[in-house]
């Protein structure tokens, strides 16, 4: 078998030179009783060839995004990445390392973290970010609970128009901690969350871009937070959008959590995604995730290693930041490529291009007779009111192979009052006929 | 100020060139290389668009104007920078990993190209499901594989790691003993467990009861015993255990937790020893984390991705978190509702879908003939360095091992060598070095995980490369230990220096003179 | 000033008037390694014996600092704050840590004098 080195001579041979008689001799310690006797009922090894097959046809059931018209947001976007990226972090030298806990031997996965975390810290505009979680909707858990460690408060506030996968998330991490969380009811027409301070209130959460694609100034509610003793958090969901929009720690943000998804990583049908995580220098001991820093060796030449470790698990143990124990390493890889490719001339167009497109959607929608565009403000999202039946319009159109967004009750539920709303996205992946053909479609299915 | 490595812990001048023996600071094939900070040509870039023209903006007036500060580079600087770096990294694809608990196999790289797909990278999480029944199916037949090698009737795909697993599984336990009105308020963990465990249980509001080991490495029973009472609401064990050895009153540990209504939680990161030989479910265990990056070979790509699904026992299936795939007709579809007494949702979307198609692959080459294989290979492997090392080293505990080796540091005694100065000459000796200092109920701990994809040959030079620094360390060569390594690209790092004054962004020089 | 005591968690105090200086043993900062960080206790804090005030972080590991007496705290050691080696190479001079007005001296007697510590380390290898 491929994998397997050991060959017929091998195993014998060694067996005799530990004096074991048997491979069962050396599972001794497993009960008789529960040791598997009869073979398990699953298929038995298979060549490459026969597993490209199988799974093969099974990619084949799925309809590719690229192959006709998409517009789907919501958290996960469709980005053209560069060859160079896929050559690139495809090496085996990056792909089948390990957590660089030997520095020595580990110096180019440890510059591609601190190149990674200086490059997370200045589009978020903060001062210090780590070394990647697993997504944005857990990195949003673990800054609420770190904005408790801070603030020693128990409340907080969730906006109605943070995506509800990540309010979820929100919810279920502080399950059985004794923190209070308040979801706020969704706004589909835009608008800030007038925030009531209250007593122990740790922290407000808001996304940027937020679901429905309006862009907000988060100023004035930053400085009405801190004031009050409490932290804002900001989430975004596109992080291209940081190419184009004012960036959260200019307006005042103390954490910033954001999906990196958008830039160097596929969409990969929900992951693996990219968690970036960034805060204030003075905040980092109660960061959660692997750090990278600089130092030097002992010929002085400079050198880089996880650091701050004490604030994690395997130190901490019980009384750790997070239990947090991988970060998205092979992920921040293809995202700190694709970015050191962009470079900031490069990443400004790409914003620019998404936020054209998107505003030629948005106009050439409002044309379409019967749907409307609720946005004023966008970035690359946007949100469309169509008669009834959001999700059997979405179907129809799917059907013509026409991926025309998601309908919102997908994510709020049924009935909740968004059963009439899609959510759409346009990227620099969508063509101008892609919006005619879209626009078309839906017209024709209206009618 | 000196400190205990004997280097000054003032900032030496960073430079980014060694003041070595060539004018570049380059040694042949060992090329330096900068930041891209450092390589910054503003205006400049690696991509090309075409342009598409705005006919307003409507970002209300919120456009980012000031400067980002991202590096300008060109697509060759770019190829050239990586892969210097990737040139600075030792990786499976290049020889052993001999990390007890990491379990670090061959990553096949038909895993790749499977995931690789556009069927599979190119469809978005929201997709109608009408468009996207070939994902359900890997899903489904995932959760089918997992479902049969561990023998327990029901799976959760959504974690998103191992310790996301381990949250999952604890959080359940949690929810099904509240939803019996039995709500408990500790949880019991051996001293030799990995870190994980314990964050794990006090992040679900737990306290952590310790329980200590016997002599031969393995869980105290009677202490277990002693501990053991209705307040506890589980146990989390790993078998076979970080010492590398099966427990063997586990079905009795099993049935004493259940006696006193708690759940057993077990740690499935050292599975690789067991897969295809025991099922977890025969032996009482209630919730188990599967790393697919460790058993099932997923690549460990420099500190992750990971992807933890976790299977469960009958009693605990009703308070398990999907989203799940279920059957509707002729289509599979996703019920992403999440029941009232299940605990919620882990992560946004359906799972690590990409790793999950690597996996999937995986079991389908090796099928259910090659996983059985798979484990009694890595635990051949283990016994073979075991007792080929157990007379210049010291082994923890006596008797067979599973699939990883523990040793202590009673062999380098009076050496003045420690574990850390050992592992470091064994960089030098061209491997990675073992896990150290974990688990931490023996002293210096060193545990050794070949993995079945190591050859014979390969262990034989391992072995070899063990035996001469052991026999090296006991005839008092430790300045050559201590000054190792002296072969990798850079020296040992001063991580005190680290710590103490973090450096965690490039700061450009005029930054620093400024301080 | 009176004399050193010790607790079993390896911390020391000396105690001036009813102000007691407590610090971390030489044997406890050998065995920590080089200290990076220490989170102290809040000056004006209330502290009970034996109750856990602080962590001291070395590269590798995190000990929890536990005092070794009842009281107030009333100072706290700025310098080692911003230079943790301190505890390092002075431990039971400038590295001390923090200071506390007792509010029970009576609890001084059940520590370990000089002696007995020493006795106390023996006992541990």
């Amino acid at each position: 078998m491929r994998y397997l080195p050991l060959t017929a001579d091998d195993r014998p041979h060694m067996l005799a030179s530990i004096g074991a008689g048997d491979i069962d001799d050396l599972f001794v310690d497993v009960p008789a009783d529960k040791l598997l006797g009869e073979p398990l009922n699953l298929p038995d090894h298979q060549s490459e060839m026969a597993i490209e097959r199988h799974m093969s046809a099974l990619a084949a059931q799925n309809h590719a995004a690229g192959s006709g018209p998409s517009f789907l947001g919501a958290g996960a976007y469709r980005h053209h990445v560069p060859a160079t990226v896929k050559h690139l972090m495809s090496r085996g030298e990056f792909l089948t390392a390990y957590t660089p806990y030997q520095p020595e031997i580990s110096q180019g996965t440890l510059q591609v973290l601190f190149e990674f975390q200086t490059q997370v810290a200045r589009l978020t505009g903060m001062e210090v970010a780590n070394a990647s979680m697993y997504d944005g909707s857990t990195a949003c858990g673990e800054a609420v609970l770190m904005a408790r460690r801070i603030t020693k408060n128990k409340k907080v506030i969730l906006s109605g128009n943070l995506h509800p996968h990540y309010a979820d998330v929100v919810e279920t991490v502080t399950r059985y901690m004794d923190d209070d969380v308040i979801r706020l009811p969704a706004a589909p027409e835009g608008g800030l969350p007038d925030v009531e301070i209250i007593d122990d209130l740790s922290c407000v959460v808001i996304q940027n871009p937020d679901v429905f694609g309006h862009v907000h100034d988060l100023a004035p509610l930053a400085e009405k937070l801190h004031e009050a003793g409490a932290l804002l958090i900001v989430v975004v969901t596109e992080a291209v959008s940081l190419g184009a929009i004012r960036s959260p720690g200019e307006m005042g943000a103390d954490i910033v959590v954001v999906e990196g998804q958008s830039i160097g990583n596929s969409m990969n049908f929900g992951g693996p995604y990219l968690g970036l995580f960034a805060t204030r220098l003075r905040y980092v001991r109660q960061m959660p995730g692997r750090l990278c820093g600089e130092t030097v060796d002992s010929d002085g030449q400079r050198g880089f290693v996880l650091t701050l470790s004490t604030r994690e698990q395997h130190i901490r143990r019980e009384k750790a930041t997070s239990n947090i124990c991988t970060n998205s390493g092979l992920c921040a890889l293809a995202f700190s490529i694709h970015l050191s490719l962009l470079g900031e001339t490069g990443l400004r167009q790409l914003a620019s291009i998404n936020h054209a497109r998107a505003v030629h959607l948005a106009e050439k929608l409002e044309a379409v007779e019967g749907v409307s565009v609720v946005n004023e403000s966008l970035f690359n999202e946007l949100t469309l009111r169509v008669p009834s039946d959001a999700a059997g319009l979405v179907q129809r159109l799917a059907d013509q192979n026409i991926l025309a967004g998601v309908p919102a009750s997908r994510l709020f539920g049924e009935g909740t009052g968004v059963d009439d709303l899609i959510l759409l996205a346009a990227t620099e992946t969508n063509t101008e006929e892609d919006i005619d053909q879209l626009c078309d479609a839906l017209q024709e299915a209206l009618s | 100020m000196m400190n205990r490595q004997g280097r000054p812990s003032q900032a030496a001048e960073n430079t980014s060139r060694t003041t070595g023996p060539t004018s570049t600071g380059h040694k042949a094939l060992d090329l330096s290389e900068p930041l891209i900070f450092e390589q910054d040509r503003p205006g400049q870039t690696g991509v090309d668009f075409e342009d598409v023209p705005l006919s307003r903006s409507r970002l209300g007036g919120l456009d980012r104007d000031q400067s980002i500060g991202l590096p300008g580079l060109t697509e060759s600087q770019v190829v050239r920078h990586y892969t210097r770096l990737s040139r600075k990294n030792y990786a499976i694809d290049m020889g052993m990993f001999p990390l007890g608990s990491c379990t670090m196999k061959h990553n096949p790289r038909l895993n790749e190209a499977m995931a690789g797909l556009p069927g599979f990278a190119d469809i978005h999480p929201l997709q109608p499901t009408s468009t996207i029944q070939g994902a359900l199916a890997v899903m489904d037949q995932l959760g089918d594989w997992l479902i049969e090698l561990t023998g327990m009737p029901g799976v959760s795909l959504a974690p998103k790691a191992g310790a996301h697993g381990e949250l999952c599984g604890l959080m359940t336990i949690r929810a099904a003993l509240e939803a019996r009105g039995d709500a408990r308020s500790r949880v019991l963990v051996p001293e030799s467990a990995h870190g994980t465990n314990p964050a794990t249980a006090a992040l679900c509001g737990y306290k952590v009861d310790s329980i200590p080991a016997n002599d031969e490495g393995r869980v105290d029973l009677e202490a277990l015993k002693e501990k053991l009472d209705d307040d506890v609401a589980a146990i989390m064990l790993t078998n076979p255990n970080t010492c590398g050895l099966f427990e063997r009153d586990i079905v009795e540990i099993a049935e004493l937790t259940h006696a006193a209504g708690a759940f057993f939680y077990c740690d499935g990161a050292n599975f690789n020893a067991i897969v295809g030989k025991v099922r977890p479910g025969d032996l009482g265990i209630d919730a188990m984390h599967i790393n697919l990056h460790k058993t099932f070979s997923t690549p460990h790509g420099g500190g992750g991705p990971g992807s933890g699904p976790v299977t469960f026992s009958e009693a605990l299936v009703p308070y398990a978190p999907g989203p799940f795939v279920k059957q509707a007709g002729d289509a599979l579809t996703l019920d992403e509702g999440f029941e009232p007494e299940a605990i919620g949702r882990m992560a946004a979307f359906h799972g690590q879908m990409g790793m999950f198609i690597r996996a999937l692959t995986y079991m389908l080459s090796h099928g259910g003939d090659g996983l059985k294989q798979v484990a009694e290979d890595a635990v051949l492997n283990a016994n073979y360095i075991l007792s080929s090392l157990q007379d210049v080293m010291s082994p923890s505990f006596a008797g067979p091992c599973m699939h990883e080796a523990l040793f202590d540091d009673k062999f380098l005694k009076d050496t003045g060598v420690s574990t850390l100065d050992f592992s470091k000459a064994l960089i030098d000796e061209g491997f990675h070095p073992m896990t150290m200092y974990f688990p931490l109920v023996v002293q210096g701990a060193m545990l050794i995980e070949p993995t079945e994809t190591e050859s014979r040959e390969s262990l034989d030079e391992f072995i070899h490369a063990l035996r001469h620094l052991a026999q090296s360390a006991s005839s008092g060569k430790s300045n050559s230990f201590v000054a190792a390594p002296q072969y990798a690209p850079v020296t040992r790092l001063d991580e005190t220096q680290a710590a103490r004054k973090p450096v965690l962004s490039y700061q450009p020089p005029e930054v620093d003179a400024a301080e | 000033m009176s004399d050193i005591r010790y607790s079993e968690e390896h911390e020391w105090i000396r105690v001036d008037g009813d102000v007691g200086t407590v610090g971390i043993s030489d044997y406890a900062q050998g065995a920590l390694g080089d200290v990076v960080f220490v989170e102290m206790p809040e000056v004006g804090t209330n502290l009970d014996q034996n109750a856990e005030v602080g962590v001291i972080e070395s590269v590798k590991a995190a000990s929890e600092i536990y005092t070794p007496v009842s009281g107030e705290v009333v100072a706290v050691n700025d310098a080692v704050d911003g230079d943790p080696s301190l505890v390092n190479t002075d431990p039971l001079g400038e590295g001390w840590l923090f200071q506390v007005k007792l509010s029970n001296a009576d609890e001084l007697d059940g520590l370990a004098n000089q002696e007995a510590y020493d006795k106390f380390l023996e006992g541990l290898d």
